[in-house]
């Protein structure tokens, strides 16, 4: 067992001051950050001696599947429970997320992307009062492109390295568009699929866009967001050209409610 | 920015970069490439929009608005960004950060040199010809700001159609966009090694002709 330092960001409440601290935490072979916040959790004693309060993080399936203990790690944002401690530089750097309101020390509330997910129709449109049958069938080869986009955890980790989710803009971020991608390949999904496309084509949406191209290089789950965004880019233009020059669909069933 | 022509408003400022405002600076060079000519060649060309009965609505209208509009809408664009190429250290974040760097440059820049060259012309009604750019150039603060000035608007350019084929859905897987990314690249350096020549020439002919 040898010892390794943690420099972490804390901060005490969403409205304190920030600060840092530091630990020497022993560490055991194939240890994960995770482990090294759960031995602060145990011996709560700073670098100087000190008793000080355990540091707060979030944290839930430990295998890379939740997102819940994305945090900046030594820089750039990841998963505390992927994140190895042999494969880290060190002193080991940790801080909270900083395009989500933060509650306490490393912990953040990250529902900002489900209020999002909701903008955009992020779901499959199956609700009724009576059986509607089997699904449709889908084709293998749009089941692997919808199996990537489908493994988003909504970690938020493109969200930090995008330049252009911050307080100045209401962009939506990465995520919101691999989502759309993920239901309008959906056969079902594609009912809403104008809609999701308008939405994306409104305030915070995908023309806000910059291609810098940081969240696919973040991207835990390698899901080719890049790709994605360049896709919906056509649609949406498509979509408002068509729109446009055809003028809006007339029937009763699309007459204004009241 | 209203909510409705949000989208609008930011795909006009990705269109307006390549159409007018790309094309004629495209233009631009192509005129000013006749100084490999010579002094009468240069004359010639630089003439040739100036005679011409179309002008004064090209440049408000082709150039001017729309350059306008990119400049002003790029810089709030520019304002809203967030960089962070030293904690993300990507080569594609770096490239993201130096259009917007060279933006900035490029407007400062062009503005400056529309005023000296063109408004500033209004005034004072000097000729615009091969003698004066000369004898404007052969200062070497104003050769080196040219430098830097032209190298910032050819960079942004460049890296500029790259970024408008993504915007537009036309490059979108990464192999596409990499080959992109390659003729941008060659396109850069042929437009920055001409340029300067160029420049470098206009810059020297007055001790030259002496």
């Amino acid at each position: 067992m040898s010892d390794v330092i943690l420099k972490i960001k804390r901060q005490d409440g969403p409205n304190s001051r920030p600060y840092w601290e530091e630990f020497k935490v022993p560490v055991a072979p194939k240890a994960n950050v995770i482990s090294l916040l759960l031995e602060i959790q145990r011996n709560p004693v700073n670098l100087q001696g000190k008793p000080t309060t355990p540091v707060i993080w979030d944290c839930n399936c430990l295998e890379e599947v939740c997102g819940a203990c994305s945090m900046v790690i030594n820089g750039v944002a990841r998963q505390a429970c992927a994140a190895l401690v042999d494969t880290l530089s060190k002193p080991i750097v940790l801080q909270p997320l900083s395009k989500f309101p933060l509650v306490r020390d490393l912990m953040v509330d990250r529902q900002k992307m489900f209020e999002n997910l909701k903008k955009i129709k992020a779901w499959v449109p199956i609700d009724g009062t009576y059986y509607m049958g089997p699904g449709p069938k889908v084709a293998p080869s749009v089941q692997d492109e919808r199996y990537l986009i489908s493994c988003c955890m909504t970690c938020g980790c493109c969200m930090e390295a995008c330049p252009y989710v911050n307080p100045k803009s209401n962009y939506m971020g990465p995520t919101c568009m691999a989502q759309v991608k993920l239901f309008n390949a959906h056969p079902t999904g594609a009912m809403y699929k104008d809609e999701r496309l308008d939405a994306i084509a409104g305030d915070g949406g995908i023309a806000d866009c910059g291609n810098a191209q940081n969240c696919e290089r973040v991207c835990p789950k390698e899901i080719p967001l890049v790709s994605i965004i360049a896709e919906l880019n056509r649609e949406t233009a498509f979509r408002g050209f068509n729109r446009w020059l055809k003028g809006k669909p007339k029937g009763p069933g699309l007459a204004a409610p009241g | 920015m209203s909510q409705k022509y949000h989208y609008l408003a930011r795909r006009l400022h990705s269109f307006t970069g390549i159409f007018p405002v790309g094309i004629f600076l495209c233009v631009h060079l192509c005129i000013n490439s006749f100084i490999f000519k010579g002094p009468e060649a240069y004359d010639w060309a630089i003439g040739l929009l100036e005679r011409s009965p179309l002008t004064p609505y090209i440049e408000v209208g082709l150039i001017g608005i729309p350059i306008l509009y990119h400049a002003l809408y790029g810089v709030w664009v520019t304002y809203i960004s967030k960089t962070n190429i030293f904690q993300y250290k990507y080569f594609r974040n770096w490239m993201f950060y130096l259009q917007r760097f060279t933006a900035i440059v490029t407007f400062l820049f062009v503005f400056w040199h529309i005023y000296v060259l063109r408004i500033a012309r209004i005034f004072t009604g000097t000729e615009m010809d091969f003698a004066t750019i000369a004898a404007w150039l052969s200062d070497p603060t104003i050769y080196i700001i040219y430098i830097i000035g032209y190298l910032a608007a050819v960079f942004h350019f460049c890296n500029g159609i790259w970024s408008f084929l993504i915007s537009w859905g036309i490059t979108i897987g990464s192999e596409a966009q990499n080959f992109v990314m390659c003729v941008c690249t060659l396109i850069f350096i042929a437009l920055g090694v001409v340029g300067i020549a160029g420049l470098t020439l206009l810059s020297k002919a007055v001790v030259l002709i002496r």
